[in-house]
């Protein structure tokens, strides 16, 4: 069994209405050197083999179809073997 | 004549399926039926609609999660083969995930929900959804959503203008484009696009709640009209 944590950032050429929205609390808050704020998504979970190949071919799988979409986002992953 | 059969898709957490079913069924007195989202059959249906709402809570992104419900690989194949089908709303956003049409939807620049009422322009009047609406500068027909904020690569819009694939654009009361009459920050104030063969498209505001001349507003019964009788021309 794999453990699973997959990144999914929205291209830096994409606007994020989130970052940029939250970046403005930052400057309420009066933080002044707050830049570039991103929001993007981190997700967890685990796949069911031993074989490390097969456990990556799905995830890439599960990525590319479904978690991010491939307009306007990328992703990573790591994999690490638990019990 | 002889008229479409409809079919309304509900997807897990729709909210506008019933609007849309009465609209057909009540105002225009078409056949028209439900399609629940796990179905594997269209029912011989000549126009597939899918509703607004907020599919599978809006999980992980806007319509990514129905695009994979059973009912839509049969609504990609019919497309492919040229059916008719609209997507109001959130059924824009599930037809951008199925790649059925271009782009993507981001939140909206405000960040807030938006609801009311917009003005709209009809960009392309040769589609089967908006062919013969005349002597309007404008359509009047609400929006009420997060993510509408409609963007793509300059490419794909360069082709989009070029095959003149967008149909509405957000627009002032008499029929001019600015920034101001933008709701959501959609790249060049899109609110609808269709596919290059003409046959899918996918639109933010809801024609559907401006049909019946109890809500104060029929602009939208146009798009249906038109719809009714261009489809078999």
């Amino acid at each position: 069994m794999f453990k699973v944590k997959v990144l999914i950032k929205r291209r830096k050429t994409i606007l994020d209405p989130q970052g940029k929205a939250v970046e403005i609390g930052a400057k309420h808050l009066g933080l002044k050197n707050i830049k570039n704020t991103r929001i993007d998504k981190y997700i967890e979970f685990n796949v069911d083999t031993n074989n490390k190949k097969a456990a990556e071919d799905e995830v890439n799988d599960y990525c590319k179809k479904l978690l991010a979409n491939p307009i306007m986002e990328d992703y990573e992953f790591t994999l690490e073997e638990i019990k | 004549m002889k008229s479409p059969k409809f079919g309304v898709v509900v997807f897990p957490g729709s909210n506008c399926d019933h609007d849309t079913y009465y609209v057909l069924k009540k105002i225009f007195d078409l056949d028209v039926i439900f399609l629940w989202h796990k179905q594997s059959s269209l029912e011989n249906c000549d126009v597939i609609i899918l509703p607004g709402g907020f599919s599978y809570g809006d999980y992980l992104r806007t319509g990514s999660i129905a695009r994979f419900s059973p009912i839509m690989n049969e609504v990609i194949s019919f497309a492919n083969k040229g059916g008719y089908v609209l997507g109001i709303c959130n059924g824009f956003q599930i037809l951008l995930e199925a790649g059925l049409l271009p782009g993507v939807m981001l939140r909206n620049e405000s960040l807030n929900f938006v609801c009311k009422d917009i003005y709209l322009k009809i960009e392309n009047k040769e589609t089967v959804f908006t062919k013969g609406i005349n002597g309007k500068s404008a359509l009047k027909v609400p929006i009420a959503h997060g993510e509408g904020n409609y963007f793509t690569d300059e490419n794909t819009l360069k082709e989009l203008e070029d095959n003149n694939q967008i149909v509405f654009k957000y627009c002032e009361q008499d029929g001019s484009i600015t920034s101001s009459a933008n709701p959501n920050g959609s790249i060049r104030n899109i609110a609808g696009i269709i596919n290059k063969a003409g046959n899918v498209l996918g639109m933010m505001p809801h024609p559907e709640r401006s049909s019946d001349s109890v809500l104060g507003k029929t602009d939208g019964s146009l798009i249906f009209k038109s719809l009714v009788n261009n489809i078999f021309n």
